[in-house]
Formats: structure tokens, sequence, C-alpha cells
């Protein structure tokens, strides 16, 4: 029996820890003004409740428990390291003499927040920035982090390190943005999660299945954020992911061959993210306040909507390249709007606008232009010029399923080539 | 809490500039340097006399050696610095980003080591 009660407290922890450990942890730092700090707290809290909670029962509400808990320890660390070492007492006075507040729904969200928007400051490197969120507000784990990142992890660990180190010498508020920096301090915190689904998503073979969980923790993210601040821009950006997402199991074979858009199964694509990333994409583009990622998710919404790569509408497509390349002149969004070109007007049209990127130097050791180069020139039968620019591309590509696809083009248009 | 704000500035670039927009320039700076001072967040600042003027002192085992400076060449100089307090490091960021040379060069922003008083 009592074994019993032992094994269902320790689900219970369990199951509390996966919920409300980052919600506590956040309100923790808050408190006690330090990372580790509250990290030690935090482990400490939930140290108690599998001891306390068998004998005394499981408290009405866990996540208050767990956060006065914590703040309790935290002292305690505190005055027997201020006993021994002279560390500055003032500091256990003062959290000895506020009271933990109640905590409603709204400041447990203000602290996620809070701790987003710190995890994500511009003051630390962007591989910073990435690591520490993904530790503190997803709860990955150091060695996860490392693993995903394919970093050792001793070097990980020593990002996480100097970015608490900053935090605290810096003196890093731990707060949500005022209104004039929000846009901004924003940007930041998506762009770390745009890397984040990045890296799941572009990488794959061999780790791919750790990395695909990437993925899924940027989406997780970008729905925590769009819960928490519901700005478009953030609504893009998760719509964006959703979308891209949709498209996972269709992209690859079985054996991890690259499969093109316009060759992809779409009765495969992933009806549910679809709808739900066109619905994120609409209410984002009503707010009239939206910008690149909401674009770039438009456009992934049209060609989620198509039934076919023929049957999709090029010339929104077009459109919408138009007005991301007004608020981003990047010659990577004009390399898309140039294969959005050639499937409206025709392979010669697009073609040209390429070889002008090229022309210029931009690009020039971006694989994909060569690439998409290689491509428009097989398609109109300029099969010596498409060969060049494949073999090009075969040069600058890093990635091995990238590099078996180009193969594997060359392979075709050698065997068409009179050569 | 302090913060030291150092100013770094293309050396060469600003002596191109004509007397007009120096002047111009300087002006900014009194302004700026009349706004911090009424918020109370001006500790204090210095120009410096440009990097050639700049000299390296190493002493090794009890000997001095001297170097024509800069310590390092840099496209941008150190050109001078505030010291301020901030509440913290967005307080001393909002401060630095008003800084004019914020505009064309770059401002480092190095919190100040506190010690307690004994």
């Amino acid at each position: 029996m009592r074994e019993d009660i032992a094994a269902h407290v320790r689900d219970t922890v369990d199951a509390v820890y996966r919920s409300e450990s980052r919600r506590v942890l956040a309100t923790l730092i808050r408190l006690l003004g330090d990372f580790d700090l509250a990290e030690e707290a935090l482990h400490d809290a939930f140290a108690t409740a599998v001891e306390q909670w068998a004998e005394k029962g499981i408290p009405a509400n866990p996540r208050t428990w767990l956060v006065s808990t914590g703040r309790f320890k935290a002292i305690d660390r505190l005055r027997k390291s201020a006993r021994f070492e002279s560390v500055d007492s003032s500091i256990v006075e003062r959290l000895e003499a506020t009271e933990t507040p109640e905590q409603d729904e709204e400041a447990v969200e203000d602290d996620r927040l809070r701790l987003i928007f710190t995890c994500c400051h511009p003051a630390l490197s962007p591989d910073a920035q990435i690591a520490l969120t993904l530790r503190e507000v997803c709860g990955l784990t150091t060695e996860e982090v490392a693993h995903a990142f394919l970093t050792p992890p001793p070097t990980l660990a020593q990002r996480i390190v100097r970015a608490k180190a900053k935090i605290r010498d810096a003196r890093i508020p731990y707060e949500i943005p005022s209104r004039p920096d929000l846009p901004a301090r924003l940007d930041s915190v998506l762009h770390v999660i745009y890397l984040v689904f990045n890296e799941g998503y572009l990488a794959s073979s061999g780790t791919s299945l750790t990395r695909a969980d990437l993925s899924g923790e940027a989406i997780r993210l970008g729905r925590l954020l769009v819960e928490l601040l519901p700005e478009p821009e953030a609504m893009g950006l998760l719509a964006l992911m959703l979308l891209h997402e949709a498209r996972r199991s269709s992209r690859t074979t079985p054996s991890g061959e690259m499969i093109l858009l316009e060759e992809q199964d779409r009765s495969l694509w992933d009806r549910q993210k679809i709808e739900e990333g066109v619905d994120l994409v609409e209410r984002a583009l009503a707010s009239r306040r939206f910008g690149p990622y909401t674009l770039q998710a438009s456009i992934a919404a049209v060609h989620a909507e198509a039934s076919s790569s023929s049957a999709t509408d090029w010339p929104q497509i077009v459109g919408l390249y138009d007005v991301l390349l007004r608020a981003d002149l990047s010659p990577v969004i004009e390399l898309n709007r140039a294969a959005a070109i050639a499937m409206r007007d025709g392979p010669e049209e697009g073609l040209a606008l390429i070889d002008a990127i090229l022309v210029r130097g931009d690009l020039t050791d971006y694989h994909l232009a060569h690439a998409a180069r290689g491509d428009l020139c097989r398609r109109i039968g300029r099969v010596e010029e498409a060969i060049s620019s494949y073999e090009r591309a075969l040069e600058l590509a890093t990635q091995e399923p990238e590099r078996r696809f180009i193969t594997r083009r060359l392979e075709q248009l050698r065997l068409a080539s009179p050569r | 809490m302090k913060y030291l704000c150092l100013i770094y500035d293309n050396e060469s670039e600003w002596q191109k500039f004509t007397k007009e927009v120096q002047d111009k320039y300087m002006g900014e700076y009194t302004a700026f340097g009349d706004s911090i001072k009424k918020s109370g967040q001006y500790v204090g600042a210095n120009q410096l006399q440009p990097s050639h003027t700049a000299t390296v002192v190493r002493a090794r085992n009890g000997k001095v050696s001297t170097t024509d400076g800069p310590f390092v060449e840099t496209k941008e100089q150190l050109g001078g610095y505030y010291l301020i307090e901030a509440k913290d490091l967005n307080d001393a960021i909002q401060v630095a980003s008003r800084i004019p040379s914020a505009r064309f060069g770059a401002i480092e922003v190095r919190p100040i080591v506190e010690r307690k008083q004994a």
C-alpha cells in the first residue's frame, strides 16, 4: 500500500514537473534574481515534493507550493553560504522581507515572457541565445542541446555558463521590454525560434531524428509566444513553421532522398497543420502590422493550398515576393522570386533574372543559385549549361541529401548530353 | 550600477568633415552631456587625443618597455568615454544609443565592477 502511494506520488511529481517546471523556474528567477540559484531552488523544490507529498498529500496548488518551497530552500542555501563565505547577507535579508506574492495566471505568464526575452537578449551571442532558450525555456538538458547542434557538450555548457555570467555581471534585467523597444526585441526572439526551427528542418539523415525534435521545440516555442504575446509577426512565424512542417513527410523518400516541392505527394501533407497555419496567416495579415515572417508564411500558404505545382497561383506568389523584397532587399529572396517568375512566365524569364543576380556578383557561392540555374537550363534544353551549373552547385553543396540530388541530376543530364 | 560607454569613431573620417559639420557634431555632444547630467546619469566623461598620440607601456622583470601605440589597431578608434549611472543594461543601452557617435561609429558598453565598501 505504502509503495502504491509512493509510486502514485512519483508519477504525480513527474507529471507536474513536465507541465509546471518551466513556469516555476521563470517565477523563481524573478524572485531570486539569479539563474543558477533559481535552478538549484527548482531542483530542491521537486526533491522536497517527492518526500513531503507522500506524507502530507498533494497540495491543492502544486505550482504555488513549488515556488514558495523553492524560495525557502534558496534562502536556506544563501544563509548557509553566507555564514561560511563572505556572501552579501543583504540579499538574504531582502529575500526574507519580501513575501511570496499571490501568483495569478497573468503574473505567471509575465514571468514566462521575461524568461524568453532575457534568454534572447541581443547582448548575448546568437549561439548563447539559442542554447539558453532551449535549456531554460524548453527544459532541454545541456546534453540534448549539444547533441542537436552537433556541438561537444563541454563547449555548450561553457556557452551557457558565460551567458549566465553576462546576464548577472552586465545586469541584463529580467523584464518584458517596454513598448518602444518591443519590436526590435521581439525580432530577436523570433530569430532565435526561426534558427532553431531551421536547424531541425534543413538538416537530414544520420541524426535526423533528434533534429526533427528541434523543429517540434521551435513550434512549441512559437505557440507559447503567440499565446503570451499575440503580435502579428509571432503569428506569422508560427504559421511559417507549421506550413513547412506540414510538408515534412513528403520532402524525402524513406531512404532519405530529397524530393522537390513540385514532385512531392501532396496527399501526404498534414492538412491540420496547414489549416492552422493558414488561419494564423489570415489573422496576421488582417492586423496590417505584419512583416517578413507573415509574408513568407503567405507564400507557403499559397503552395499549401494548391493541388499541384501547375495549379499553383504563381502570379500571387510573385506578388508576395515583390512585397517581401520591398521590406528586405535580399538576393536570396530575389532568387526565389526568379524561380516563381520562371513558373509564371516561363524558364527563360526566370533564367535572365538569375543570371543578372550572378553577374552582379551576389550569390556566386550559394549552391542553390547554381542549382536553380541548372534546373532552368535543363528545362529549355541547354544541356551543357545545365551540366556546368549543376557541377558548380555540387562543388558548393555540403549537405549529403542535396549532394546526392545534384549528382542524380548530373547523371541524367550527362546521359542526354551528346558529349 | 555604473557602466563605461567607450566611444569608437573613425578618426580619418572625422578629419574629413568640414569645420561646420564638426561644430554641429560637438554641439550634439554638448546637448547629450547636458541631458544625462539633468537625468542624474552622468558620472564622468572625457574626449581623448587622437590614437596617434597613444603610447603603450609594459613592465617586465622590473624593466619598463615603451612602444608607439595604440594597443590595438582597429578601423575605428577609441576617442572618448562616458561613465554613466544606469539601472541595468537595458537602461545603459538606451543612454549609449543617444551618444552622437552611435550613429556613425560604435559604443562599447562595459559594466564597472562594484566592490563593497569596507
